[in-house]
């Protein structure tokens, strides 16, 4: 520094601050990315590129060995003409038409439960709260064995109410059903932690207020509770509609999309013409429609969500 | 005057009771089920409570399964997944909340913008790359994607950003370095975050089955849920062996569960909350 000075007095002062500060900006922005920099590079490396690429693969026919040939659009219009696929999307959206509402509302309900100060509480929320570690796939596996026609539990319980045996997960007409039952036995836990903890948030002073205007039970849980909850019940839609339109772990160890193939879901089906099947192109392109859909339809719970916020309270 | 009749304990009971015995219930005849013979098992209506111990799924399922070995794989795969996850998600946390360097917002935007981007795109594409670059049926590519995740980055950047700033610059102040501070001053403080990331990437690493399936083919690479599936695939009747699969499969998560409840349910209503 000194010699600095000395070699070049006029504009010493000046050309070291100047310098100075290149330098402690290069330094900010190094010590910045060492820190960001390798969880970004993780994350966008495995998903910005990959995406792109699927974007490509899916206007090939190419099973992944031999070159592949391009088809343009051919493999959309494909599949909007595929009858498996048209299935696989039924089957997917009424799934999801079933799950989302039914786990939302067993979700609050359950939450409200849950939040009363009653004895034994801790035990009913460790009760209901474990299902949800359990994995996809081990819950598939269980509910082959609880819902086996011949010696299941299920088919107990029913003949004690006096119902006839069921095929459950081997009955054509059922399957689809079950699954929904299972799928929410294994991620109501997660609506109803959400809702608990949104419960949790109101303040009570709200709640106190309407109780002294002489509001009864229910109109507090019509006119302060639903509408305190709305936010979260907009995210809950949201999430479940994303986890139901992604099922696939459940499926495979349950009924591998059977019987007569009335359970095979949109994921399944992917998983099928990519890694069964090695049609790679037409896999890619059934993922991006299905990823596309998926974008609307969360879009259109989000708009709906927030339409009704603003219309009716 | 009528009298009310009143009930002797809560109403809630009679809602909860049947709903919690729902939701436990088939996780007990799963630990107990294993237990039992399969001519216990074939008999209908099914038993609860197993008349002696019997050992012959568990005995089964280890010599005719490398389930030691998928054990073995899957704390790996976790491991890996959740110590990576905790170092470059809390830095990468830490860089986007509070330094300052090019590139940071469009950095960030990006890593948000890849939330949208679902596994079932990906899958195809990161098959292929992997197999390019040769870790295809290698546990690295069961846990190279859960290196790190937008979603730990995020969580983190939140409770770094919920911190209070003059901590930290008091440690500047008194000449610690960046590195220093973050190390000694910030990550200290972080360790309920800390706890959610590790419990998030714990319960979604070791619970993974989609991507293993497709990764790996090797029966000795398999995690226990490729493992079990497959096992199941091949043997559908053998239900004292697959209830010792599963029994193995959720215990150290269940038993995880019921010691540190409240860590679990703060780390699922935070995925709720802010995911």
């Amino acid at each position: 520094m000194a010699v600095t000075f000395a070699v070049t007095p006029r504009t010493g002062s000046a050309a070291r601050s100047q310098r100075g500060r290149t330098r402690s900006r290069v330094r900010r922005n190094v010590t910045g990315w060492a820190f960001a920099g390798p969880a970004t590079a993780v994350v966008a490396g495995l998903s910005i590129f990959p995406a792109v690429w699927a974007f490509f693969i899916s206007r090939a026919k190419w099973n992944g060995i031999t070159p592949g040939v391009p088809v343009g659009w051919r493999n959309y219009e494909q599949l909007v003409r595929d009858p498996d696929m048209l299935a696989a999307a039924r089957h997917t959206l009424v799934l999801t038409a079933l799950f989302v509402p039914s786990s939302v509302v067993l979700g609050i309900v359950i939450a409200i439960a849950l939040n009363q100060r009653i004895r034994l509480i801790g035990f009913y929320r460790t009760c209901i709260f474990v299902p949800y570690v359990a994995s996809a796939a081990a819950t598939g596996i269980l509910a082959g064995f609880v819902f086996n026609p011949q010696f299941g539990a299920a088919n107990d319980v029913l003949r004690h109410l006096g119902i006839p045996a069921q095929q459950f997960l081997e009955g054509p007409h059922e399957a689809l059903y079950v699954v929904v039952l299972i799928a929410l036995w294994g991620e109501v836990g997660f609506t109803t932690v959400v809702y608990l903890a949104a419960l949790q948030d109101i303040p009570r002073e709200l709640v106190e207020a309407a109780v002294m205007d002489g509001a009864g039970r229910f109109r507090v849980f019509r006119h302060i509770t639903l509408p305190e909850l709305r936010p979260v019940t907009v995210f809950a839609a949201v999430w479940q509609t994303i986890t139901a339109m992604q099922l696939f772990d459940l499926i495979y160890t349950t009924t591998r999309g059977g019987p007569l193939n009335t359970t095979q879901t949109i994921v399944y089906y992917i998983y099928e013409l990519a890694f069964q099947t090695q049609r790679l192109g037409y896999g890619a392109a059934a993922a991006y429609l299905l990823f596309v859909v998926t974008l609307i339809l969360t879009l259109a719970v989000i708009w709906y969500g927030r339409r009704r916020g603003s219309e009716v309270f | 005057m009528t009298r009310r009749w009143k009930l002797p304990f809560s109403a809630w009971h009679l809602l909860l009771m049947p709903l919690a015995l729902i939701f436990v219930l088939p996780l007990v005849q799963m630990v107990l089920t294993s237990f039992m013979s399969t001519a216990e098992i074939n008999q209908f209506p099914p038993k609860l409570i197993p008349s002696s111990l019997h050992l012959e799924g568990y005995r089964a399922l280890l010599t005719q399964t490398p389930v030691i070995r998928w054990f073995g794989n899957t704390v790996l795969v976790s491991t890996v997944s959740v110590v990576s996850h905790l170092i470059l998600c809390s830095a990468a946390g830490y860089g986007f909340a509070r330094l300052k360097f090019a590139g940071r917002g469009l950095a960030f935007l990006v890593i948000i913008a890849t939330v949208m981007i679902p596994l079932q795109l990906l899958m195809i594409p990161t098959y292929l790359m992997f197999a390019r670059i040769g870790i295809v049926d290698t546990l690295a590519a069961a846990f190279v994607p859960w290196l790190a995740s937008a979603f730990g980055i995020f969580l983190m950047r939140q409770f770094f950003l919920s911190l209070p700033v003059e901590l930290e610059e008091a440690a500047l102040i008194d000449g610690c370095g960046t590195w220093r501070t973050f190390r000694s001053i910030v990550l200290p403080l972080a360790r309920p975050a800390l706890a959610t990331l590790a419990i998030f990437t714990l319960l979604s690493s070791w619970n993974d089955l989609l991507w293993p399936l497709v990764a790996i083919s090797d029966d000795s690479k398999f995690t226990l849920q490729v493992g079990l599936a497959n096992f199941q695939g091949t043997r559908r009747t053998e239900w004292a062996q697959l209830m010792a699969g599963n029994v193995i499969a959720t215990a150290p998560l269940i038993l995880a569960f019921l010691f540190a409840q409240k860590r679990f349910i703060a780390t699922m209503s935070f995925t709720g909350l802010k995911g």
